[in-house]
């Protein structure tokens, strides 16, 4: 187990590497740049700017600076958009909250959607099915961008209930829109993930020999049946974590909560390569260690698996 | 202008009191005075020099203050600055500066306008806004932009604490109305150096407005509070200004309807309508000086036909700006036949042909242009049209290419988002664009330069008469005239196909007072509003 750890971390450096490389060269191959503007700037000021941000030289020797600066000091540089902040700021600001509201949409995804799928399948083709299927269906089709405005308006202009955006770490009002928002659809797929492997191992032999041994239903789920179907609930998850908490730009936009989410897609739309960057070295530094993660708890989970 | 004239009217501004919010008659001052505003973007930087963003300029006119500022109408009325003189020649202005402090209790000096002016200028400061001081014609100021000279010799000068100098390379009759713009606010010089990039920050930030900084949590909100060392703070009311970041419009309306927002200075396209005859005491239309157009390359680079002025001129008869305003837009805006935005001060309309005609008869002299160029049904004309992503750029570019469909022209139409599009037309890579301007200041010229060969111009129009009108007009005593014969020359020759001048449909809490709404610019003052007790 320990060997593959250190295998797998060992893979994860130059994975990373070759993600930062390809971005950086896309990005600036894209085109227009971060001082695209209709007033053209002075040659003077535009040189000036270029130099701040080190776009003078070369693409390899950007690329060379920006990888030891990150390694030397974890300095992500400068925004070229919100230039009264740095790029570790704007990170520092906004993944706390996105981290906040993405754990908890995750919690409430996997309590809400394990239940559905495991009422769903124990009492099979009853109403309780039906309803939760029903549910689940219901909730796959709302997307959030349209979830987000029926929430506002319902409980911000009609009921008054919760603030209709923004963000605080201490008031739990503000947090409960946004991860309603954000849970609903993956509350739906691991419902339907659930279901349908939970009734694939409630029809295998061993939950068969269990029963006929006598042992109590609530055993024989919890104990023999819970713990195998959750497998491919485990594979979907470690991905869908890290697209959680690394934000969704449609809850930043709709609740206002300025989390990275909204961050990342600005600075593709402006151009700010530092921001961009850092974001990208965010949420592939965070896929690839989940992806490790799962990879444990599958192994703990199916004593089959074997590293 | 004659001397005489000159000093009565110095008299005038003289005698204008600093605004101040002053409650009409029977108002009672309700017990809240605080005031949230809606942006759709978050604030890009709070530095006055640094900034490019009107959103941005927005807060920081409640944290500083310029030597001027406007009033509800968007006359100049005294601001940093009690009152000034300007010298025979046009060239010489000298400023007093009233006692004021910066929030930290340190006298705001001549001295703190002339750093700031010269770090706005100094390309090592790379601002976006460096041409702002070119504009002004400041001595020097080309020059400094351009590296070639220190940024110490720009012609503003403090002759002592309380008063500052300024001299222009040429008499430039829009001058003082530069001076409410951010980019010339002073700024603290001790507190820049101490601090670096991280001044802006709210505990560090120092400001002479009426405002300071509380908070500011980056796309949620930032918060001022009243400034107990603003020179005025016994007349400002609003304690204080909040700016609520909702980057979706129909949200961000639902909030205003839930009272979480006093004010909207945008709404949804199509909203207005509605929301007018549901809230009368709230909706609101109001001029922006703003013009958007169909803009025509003309350079080597365009298409050939496009250099026919009967096809322009075909074109741009075949848009039915009445249905852009009425069905589409339906915000109050106007149909354009010219460039100027129509509410500019001291702007006199011209008088354009086509304005009188029926869209029928439009169309039919349109396609009869069309054919004298050359082009009908065997030959058809095949334009592009280029708009930088948003619904209502598309909305109005499939209506246009539906207009010129019908005399036989066909559109193909190209998306891009803004950095692209403004890359293409700075490179001239494009048939026809989508291009809309705002003005700087409240004069005609900030519209009528856009089109000087040199000038930003993009679709590198060039007519040499109209070129010498706009220089005439910079040192005339009345340039009305001249601007209007300008704008006649722009449309005669259909340098582009104006579509509507731009309006603001705005929701406003219904106890909210002293919102301008006289002012084109809509340049706003939280210091002149208060609400009222219901």
């Amino acid at each position: 187990m320990f060997a593959f750890v250190m295998r797998r971390l060992a893979v994860a450096i130059p994975t990373l590497l070759l993600l930062i490389i390809f971005s950086f060269i896309l990005m600036h191959l894209a085109p227009g740049g971060p001082f695209s503007q209709e007033r053209e700037l002075p040659a003077q000021v535009l040189a000036n700017l270029n130099e701040k941000y080190g776009l003078n030289d070369p693409l390899w020797k950007q690329i060379w600076n920006y990888l030891t600066g990150i390694v030397l000091h974890f300095d992500f540089g400068p925004s070229f958009v919100y230039p009264d902040r740095t790029v570790n700021e704007l990170i520092a600001s906004g993944f706390p909250v996105t981290l906040t509201y993405g754990t908890l949409s995750f919690i409430v995804a996997i309590l809400a959607g394990v239940s559905l799928g495991v009422i769903a399948a124990i009492w099979h083709n009853s109403w309780l099915d039906y309803l939760a299927v029903g549910i689940s269906i219901g909730a796959q089709v709302l997307p959030n961008f349209v979830m987000a405005p029926i929430l506002v308006l319902v409980f911000t202009l009609w009921y008054r209930l919760l603030p209709g955006g923004g963000w605080s770490f201490t008031d739990p009002t503000f947090w409960i829109m946004p991860v309603i928002a954000l849970a609903t659809s993956y509350m739906a797929s691991i419902a339907r993930i659930t279901r349908s492997s939970m009734l694939e191992v409630l029809g295998s032999n061993h939950i068969r020999t269990a029963r006929a041994k006598g042992m109590p239903e609530h055993r024989v789920i919890i104990r023999h049946a819970l713990k195998p179907a959750m497998l491919p609930v485990i594979s979907y998850l470690g991905p869908v974590f890290v697209s959680m908490i690394t934000g969704s730009v449609v809850i930043d936009i709709y609740f206002s909560t300025g989390g990275i989410g909204k961050a990342f897609v600005d600075s593709a739309l402006n151009r700010d390569y530092a921001v961009m960057m850092g974001v990208t070295i965010l949420v592939g530094a965070l896929t690839i260690l989940f992806n490790l993660i799962v990879d444990i708890l599958y192994a703990w989970i199916d004593p089959k698996i074997r590293y | 202008m004659t001397r005489l004239a000159t000093a009565t009217a110095l008299a005038i501004v003289l005698a204008l009191p600093s605004h101040g919010a002053t409650p009409a008659e029977g108002d009672n001052l309700a017990e809240n005075q605080e005031l949230s505003f809606w942006i759709l973007d978050a604030i890009k930087s709070l530095d006055p020099q640094i900034t490019s963003s009107r959103t941005d300029s927005d807060m920081i006119r409640q944290l500083f203050e310029g030597l001027l500022n406007e009033d509800a109408k968007g006359a100049m009325i005294p601001g940093a600055a009690e009152s000034w003189e300007v010298s025979e020649d046009g060239l010489t202005y000298t400023f007093h500066l009233r006692d004021a402090k910066w929030s930290n209790g340190d006298p705001v000096t001549a001295g703190d306008f002339v750093y700031a002016w010269q770090r706005a200028a100094n390309p090592a400061t790379a601002s976006e806004y460096a041409w702002f001081i070119e504009l002004m014609n400041i001595v020097n100021a080309a020059e400094i932009v351009a590296g070639e000279k220190a940024p110490e010799e720009l012609g503003a000068k403090a002759l002592d604490d309380k008063t500052l100098e300024v001299t222009l390379i040429k008499p430039t009759p829009y001058f003082l109305k530069t001076l409410s713009h951010a980019t010339t606010y002073p700024t603290p010089q001790k507190v820049i150096e101490a601090e670096g990039d991280a001044w802006t920050q709210p505990g560090k930030m120092v400001g002479n407005g009426a405002y300071v900084l509380e908070s500011h949590e980056l796309g949620v909100q930032a918060t001022a509070v009243k400034n107990e060392n603003y020179w005025d703070a016994a007349n400002t009311v609003m304690d204080k200004v909040t700016f609520v970041t909702v980057n979706d419009q129909n949200i961000a309306l639902t909030r205003y309807l839930a009272g979480e927002i006093d004010w909207m200075n945008t709404l949804p396209a199509g909203q207005f309508p509605r929301l007018q005859g549901e809230y009368p005491d709230q909706a609101v239309s109001t001029p922006w000086a703003c013009s958007y157009s169909y803009l025509f390359n003309l350079s080597d680079k365009g298409p050939e036909a496009l250099k026919d002025l009967r096809v322009r001129q075909a074109l741009s008869y075949a848009i039915d700006r009445d249905i852009i305003v009425d069905k589409i837009l339906q915000g109050g805006q106007k149909p354009a036949y010219y460039w100027t935005h129509w509410a500019i001060e001291g702007f006199e309309a011209p008088e354009i042909e086509m304005a009188g005609w029926s869209q029928a008869e439009r169309m039919e002299k349109a396609k009869a242009l069309l054919a004298e160029a050359g082009y009908g049904p065997d030959n058809p004309l095949t334009l592009t049209i280029q708009y930088n992503t948003s619904e209502d750029h598309k909305k109005l570019a499939i209506a246009v290419q539906q207009f010129w469909k019908a005399i036989g022209v066909n559109v193909t139409l190209n998306n891009y988002e803004w950095k692209v599009h403004i890359d293409r037309l700075n490179n001239q890579d494009f048939e026809v664009a989508r291009y809309a301007w705002c003005g700087d200041y409240n004069e005609a010229s900030t519209f009528l330069d856009y089109f000087r060969s040199g000038g930003y111009n993009q679709g590198k129009y060039s007519n040499a008469d109209y070129d010498k009108l706009l220089a005439d007009a910079a040192t005339a005593e009345n340039p009305a005239d001249l601007y209007k014969q300008a704008e006649q020359i722009l449309v005669g020759d259909m340098a582009l196909a104006p579509a509507y001048h731009y309006a603001q449909a705005q929701m406003i809490n219904a106890d909210l007072r002293g919102v301008p709404l006289e002012n084109v610019m809509s340049t706003w003052y939280a210091k002149d509003m208060y609400r009222v007790a219901e």
